[in-house]
């Protein structure tokens, strides 16, 4: 507790790529109600980078995490993973690709099938990386390891279901699940808006942890700036579709350059500035 | 000193389920604000929060039951008051509550116009449709909302729009106690400090005499809220005013919680949030000493079985610990 951590930012760029996009695009509806929902992002996630997505509501951030997740299809431009151009054209395929890539949704509480008990979700995680021969004893090692980790204790929770636990623990549950798994890339989307202040912290810290200890890239998706300056190295802020800035989370949030960060960032209570409430106007059409 | 608008004293009330132990969810809370101003409520989900604002209001209904205590608004004690007198009496007029996610409670098959006309007529049933019209087109052109907000439905406003016209019809009668449960945290950024700002003309304005503002973002609490407390297992732990209980925390609860703020300001990037760990008791059986005793790194072996005293500096500070302000400190410096 006592050891500052300072984080200084690495540089990723000659890491090796992990997830790149190129002119990925997604559209919605047709004629004149067509509206790109994500409009010609090119990006590049590196191994072991913490890449941050930042916007605000409708701004497309969804829409870009089920494209990455392959959940949606892409209107145009192309996923790259780890190089070559993904393909996940078959059922097979695309199991083969979840096993790299994982998610954690914003809502714990819809994250997990009620029926299952927490010992079978855990399981399941063992069987998919290919456990189903271990003995049982290595399996309990295995869950009891996982949980270890996120601060739970897996005898407390052997035989219980989901809706059992506090959303904060579910959310906890959801990163033992990822240990379990090892993907190569975690997607989190808003993994902290519905758990309050204090299992927010414990969460982070977790998620940085995870990335430490497996060398994993997570792909942050959240519309709280300040979230975004402490996690992160790399932020992307999109608007409407696109990404207005990119770049080192000390360069864009500390010296922002679009119009848009800069709103953002205002927007933002603050503790050690005034927040400046003038500048909104109640009149503007939203 | 200005004013007293809300007196809380000692205030207990407890949920009673039918197949289960009661919870005692606000145990003797206390507390006042003066006119003109605003108190925050800050602490993590399930911490009573949310059960402080409906009882507060009076207006009990199961499985929330009153057992003791004193609401004093404006020098009218209304705990003891029954449901319907508070309902007719109180509800709009002196006390306005908005709760949890307000916005997504408007009937979409009725005009904004119409919620306008029921707040009105709660009170007054002779009221002037006209005149209706009229007092709530001149409220809302003053809180910055565009008139034709009136004539829509609540489907064809965003967000953030809803939010704030749920606000304006709420304190349409002018209360003088208005008590916000989560009004923006439904809300992206913009939205939000629009909200604020409306609450902040409201007061200024002198429509609302003085509010109670919950929620768990901390650093929004500082920048609307006069004075913070914070909550903690059915129980204030400490109050004072917001610079000093965000830069200067007593009790280690709230120290924990002021350390898990996040800011895009230069230097939280390179500080460790503090996390508390585990989990809050169990309030059907409250712990017989200090309820934060279990998480507490700081906790003596005597924390767990003695009564806790509360420490009154007398300027509206206050904290419940049995350490003293120089001990706790000295235990933070160390960190």
């Amino acid at each position: 507790m006592s050891e500052m951590r300072t984080r200084t930012v690495k540089d990723y760029s000659n890491a090796p790529l992990c997830l790149s996009g190129r002119g990925v695009t997604r559209a919605f509806g047709l004629g004149e109600k067509r509206k790109l929902a994500v409009d010609h992002v090119d990006f590049d996630f590196h191994e072991g980078e913490f890449v941050s997505i930042v916007g605000e509501s409708g701004s497309g951030k969804t829409t870009l995490s089920k494209m990455l997740l392959g959940l949606l299809n892409l209107t145009e431009g192309q996923i790259l993973f780890q190089g070559k151009p993904r393909d996940i054209s078959t059922g097979r395929k695309q199991r083969e690709y979840w096993k790299g890539i994982q998610a954690i949704f914003q809502d714990p509480f819809s994250s997990f099938n009620v029926f299952h008990k927490i010992d079978s979700v855990l399981l399941d995680c063992i069987h998919m990386r290919g456990g189903r021969h271990l003995s049982k004893e290595k399996k309990i090692e295995m869950m009891t390891e996982a949980c270890s980790f996120v601060n739970l204790k897996f005898a407390e929770l052997t035989n219980k279901y989901p809706f059992e636990l506090s959303g904060g623990q579910m959310q906890r549950l959801m990163i033992a699940r990822i240990f379990l798994l090892k993907p190569r890339i975690l997607l989190a989307d808003e993994p902290t808006s519905m758990v309050d202040a204090c299992s927010r912290a414990t969460i982070l810290d977790m998620l940085l942890d995870l990335r430490n200890e497996t060398g994993m890239t997570i792909i942050f998706i959240t519309h709280d700036i300040g979230l975004a300056y402490y996690i992160s190295d790399t932020v992307y802020i999109m608007e409407h579709g696109r990404f207005v800035e990119s770049g080192n989370a000390e360069e864009v949030i500390l010296n922002p350059q679009a119009e848009y960060t800069k709103r953002l960032i205002s927007d933002v209570p603050k503790i050690h500035e005034e927040w400046d409430l003038s500048t909104v106007d109640l009149l503007r059409a939203e | 000193m200005g004013k007293i608008m809300l007196e809380v004293k000692n205030l207990k009330t407890k949920y009673v389920t039918r197949f289960h132990e009661d919870v005692y969810a606000v145990d003797g809370v206390s507390f006042r604000i003066e006119e003109g101003k605003s108190l925050g409520v800050a602490g993590e989900s399930g911490c009573g929060k949310s059960t402080l604002a409906l009882s507060m209001m009076g207006y009990y209904f199961p499985p929330l039951h009153y057992i003791s205590g004193d609401i004093i608004i404006d020098g009218t004690n209304i705990s003891g008051m029954k449901p319907d007198d508070v309902r007719k009496n109180i509800l709009g007029t002196e006390i306005a509550y908005i709760p949890q996610a307000a916005m997504n409670a408007l009937n979409p098959t009725q005009r904004i116009i119409r919620f306008v006309t029921d707040v009105i007529r709660a009170h007054d049933p002779k009221a002037d449709k006209k005149e209706i019209r009229e007092r709530a087109e001149a409220r809302f052109a003053e809180l910055g909302l565009p008139r034709d907000v009136l004539d829509k439905h609540a489907v064809e406003l965003s967000g953030g729009m809803k939010q704030r016209t749920v606000i304006a019809v709420s304190t349409i009668l002018s209360p003088k106690v208005l008590i916000a449960d989560e009004p923006s945290s439904a809300l992206d950024v913009t939205s939000q400090k629009m909200v604020i700002k409306m609450m902040r003309e409201l007061m200024e304005k002198g429509y609302i005499k003085s509010m109670l503002f919950i929620t768990h973002e901390l650093p929004l609490l500082y920048n609307v809220t006069d004075d913070i407390m914070v909550m903690y297992a059915g129980q204030i732990v400490e109050k004072g005013t917001a610079r000093e209980m965000v830069f200067d925390p007593v009790h280690p609860y709230s120290h924990g919680l002021m350390g898990s703020i996040l800011v895009p300001e230069e230097g939280t990037r390179g500080s460790k949030l503090t996390a508390i760990p585990g989990t809050p008791p169990n309030l059907k059986k409250p712990p017989q000493g200090c309820r934060f005793a279990e998480r507490c790194k700081f906790a003596r072996p005597e924390c767990r079985y003695q009564a806790i005293p509360e420490t009154d500096f007398g300027d509206g500070r206050m904290y419940r610990c049995l350490l003293g302000v120089d001990q706790l400190k000295e235990e933070y410096s160390h960190e």
